[in-house]
């Protein structure tokens, strides 16, 4: 599970550094001078905090790796107090609809009730569950379905 | 001879206007449609006063064959009445209908009494004759009549008064008097579907409410995609939608005006509230709601907007839907471990769970006619879903039809046909094969069919036939 989470960053940083070389190669410099996202924003959580975690099938327990990524968070957002987050719960379609908007909810749920308890205030945070209505992977495999299996943090 | 009621007012009002954040994208007026029973012609004999030829439980053995020749009068009008008729009774499953080519008679149906020997001939033991003539004021006159060949009487007959842009309602009408007349049970062609329309990439999906006639025909789009939008429900007398939207990023449920295009949020809850479905009564709907650990079950009153919650487990309960009688409810609940199907009383209490096969169970939806729950059954020793029917008890559990994904029933008004979705697996990494198809079943498992929509489609719900 930790290899495949360390593998999403990789491919994150990886991306990031695609994109400086390209602004350095256009030579579009005024660009270019910015060197990685703003702090604060959501491209700054992406990549270096990391936006989301996942869950095991059917479940709403936070994971180790989990508690790993939402500690980073509690950190990053105690660093920048004026944000405030969405918690959104997501689903693999192994599972129906309506279930799943509930199972959506209660990871949503999980993941914000672990920020809490790591100081965030609980007005900084909201939740909501798309269910199966908004996968990350587009493909209809174990891995696909492990990576749509979240909750993902975003900056509101 | 059944009457039918006159004047039989349009159920479906008219479809103008939009309010709230998702717009009507079309609109068509709808009007009244009046009817009068028509005497046998003197030469037709009979006494036009039969029950049904045939039972349904024969008919599905045995298809009954039917001719439906042109309707005379107006030519074009006269022969796309009889292809809409024909084409209702062909995909029910329980018809034959003759091919014009065996036709000993040709050219369109003319008034008075058939040759029966001609059309004994071609093997036909119904028989649909009608006219189809403009009045004025762009009005149609449609007259038709049902024969038994053999014992060459009239069964019904029937003339209908409409403007002609209600053409295909009346044919399905007609349809549907077939149907009852030959079958002994009310038919289902003069119905729509409400369902979920989605198009573009599998992870980025623009949903929209469309509706359509139960033949495919009259599609149109209630919202124009800019909220997530789930599970639309009919009412079941009022021409009304209940169905869930994510507007402002605030997932509930809403009620949806079809006549107004009014959109309005039902209840006050501080989190999601999903699943809808009316009661059977229309006063009230049952709905799930997820603002604790899990997601409870709530009714709401619709004129005082009180609500209600009839469930408090801390589980998942989910699905709820109400027994033809009002006097139960069915729905799904992880609250045992794995996700089965229960039945409790209206007011909530006493539920008891009622599926014990291999897997998970979900989406239970009551039959019209009470004999029966339809689910979505998943996990256990397959890898697929699938699509069955139990007894309100439990017991005598069939599956209907398997797939990759299937779920979501919902019932004919005659409880007679199951239609539900079903997904196709993605064979790579950007959901290239991916596809997403209504689809109608008989209740006994036989003349599964897709049901054509212009775009993916999910979430199909019937309405009632119209009152």
């Amino acid at each position: 599970m930790n290899t495949k989470i360390l593998g999403a960053f990789a491919a994150v940083a990886l991306l990031a550094a695609c994109a400086n070389q390209n602004a350095a190669q256009t030579g579009s410099g005024a660009t270019a001078a910015t060197s990685g996202p703003v702090p604060g924003s959501q491209e700054d959580l992406v990549a270096n905090v990391g936006d989301r975690i996942f869950y095991d099938f059917n479940q709403s327990i936070v994971r180790p790796d989990g508690k790993t990524t939402l500690d980073k968070q509690a950190a990053w957002l105690a660093k920048y107090p004026s944000v405030n987050v969405q918690v959104a719960g997501n689903c693999d379609d192994r599972g129906t609809e309506e279930y799943n908007l509930a199972l959506g909810q209660r990871r949503a749920n999980a993941a914000a009730s672990y920020l809490k308890a790591q100081g965030v205030a609980a007005a900084r945070i909201s939740t909501i569950s798309y269910g199966k209505d908004r996968p990350t992977a587009m493909g209809d495999n174990e891995q696909a379905w492990a990576q749509n299996r979240n909750a993902i943090t975003s900056v509101r | 001879m059944i009457e039918l009621p006159a004047p039989m007012i349009g159920r479906r009002g008219l479809i103008a206007g939009a309010a709230g954040s998702a717009a009507l994208l079309a609109a068509a007026e709808r009007t009244p449609v009046y009817a009068q029973s028509v005497a046998p012609p003197a030469t037709g004999g009979g006494t036009g006063a039969k029950s049904a030829v045939i039972d349904v439980t024969r008919a599905r053995a045995e298809p009954i064959p039917v001719a439906i020749p042109d309707f005379g009068g107006d030519s074009q009008l006269g022969r796309d009445i009889a292809g809409v008729i024909s084409a209702d009774l062909a995909r029910c499953g329980l018809f034959r209908v003759i091919p014009s080519s065996s036709f000993v008679q040709s050219g369109p149906s003319d008034a008075g009494a058939p040759n029966f020997a001609n059309w004994r001939g071609t093997g036909t033991q119904a028989l649909v004759t009608g006219r189809a003539e403009a009045q004025g004021g762009g009005n149609v006159r449609v007259e038709f009549r049902l024969w038994d060949v053999l014992p060459q009487t009239q069964i019904q007959g029937t003339a209908y008064t409409t403007t002609q842009a209600n053409w295909r309602r009346i044919s399905h009408i007609i349809a549907d008097v077939i149907y009852e007349r030959l079958l002994g049970e009310k038919g289902y062609f003069d119905t729509r579907i409400v369902y979920i329309s989605a198009t573009g990439p599998r992870d980025r999906r623009t949903k929209r409410l469309a509706i359509m006639d139960q033949d495919s025909q009259n599609n149109r789009f209630l919202t124009d995609g800019s909220w997530l939008v789930l599970t639309p429900r009919f009412h079941p007398t009022r021409d009304e939608i209940a169905f869930m939207s994510y507007a402002n990023n605030r997932p509930r449920v809403y009620l949806f005006n079809l006549g107004s295009g009014r959109q309005t949020v039902l209840g006050d809850f501080a989190g999601m509230t999903f699943a809808p479905r009316f009661s059977p009564d229309g006063g009230s709907v049952v709905m799930a709601v997820a603002d604790g650990s899990g997601s409870d079950i709530v009714s709401v009153d619709l004129g005082s907007r009180a609500s209600r919650r009839l469930t408090n487990s801390g589980a998942i309960d989910v699905s709820p839907c109400y027994s033809p009688d009002g006097s139960q409810i069915v729905f799904a609940s992880d609250r045992g471990g794995d996700q089965q199907i229960y039945v409790m009383g209206a007011g909530g209490g006493g539920a008891r769970r009622i599926s014990f096969g291999s897997g998970r169970y979900a989406t239970p939806v009551w039959s019209p006619r009470g004999d029966l729950i339809a689910f979505t059954r998943y996990g256990g020793d397959t890898a697929n879903f699938s699509i069955g029917v139990m007894r309100p008890d439990g017991s005598g559990e069939r599956i209907l039809s398997e797939g990759w994904l299937v779920e979501g029933p919902t019932f004919a008004p005659n409880g007679r046909v199951l239609m539900f979705w079903r997904e196709t697996r993605a064979g790579d990494a950007r959901g290239s094969g991916f596809s997403s198809r209504l689809v109608s079943i008989d209740i006994t498992g036989f003349n599964e069919q897709v049901v054509p929509t212009p775009t993916d489609a999910s979430d199909p719900a019937w309405s009632p036939l119209s009152a």
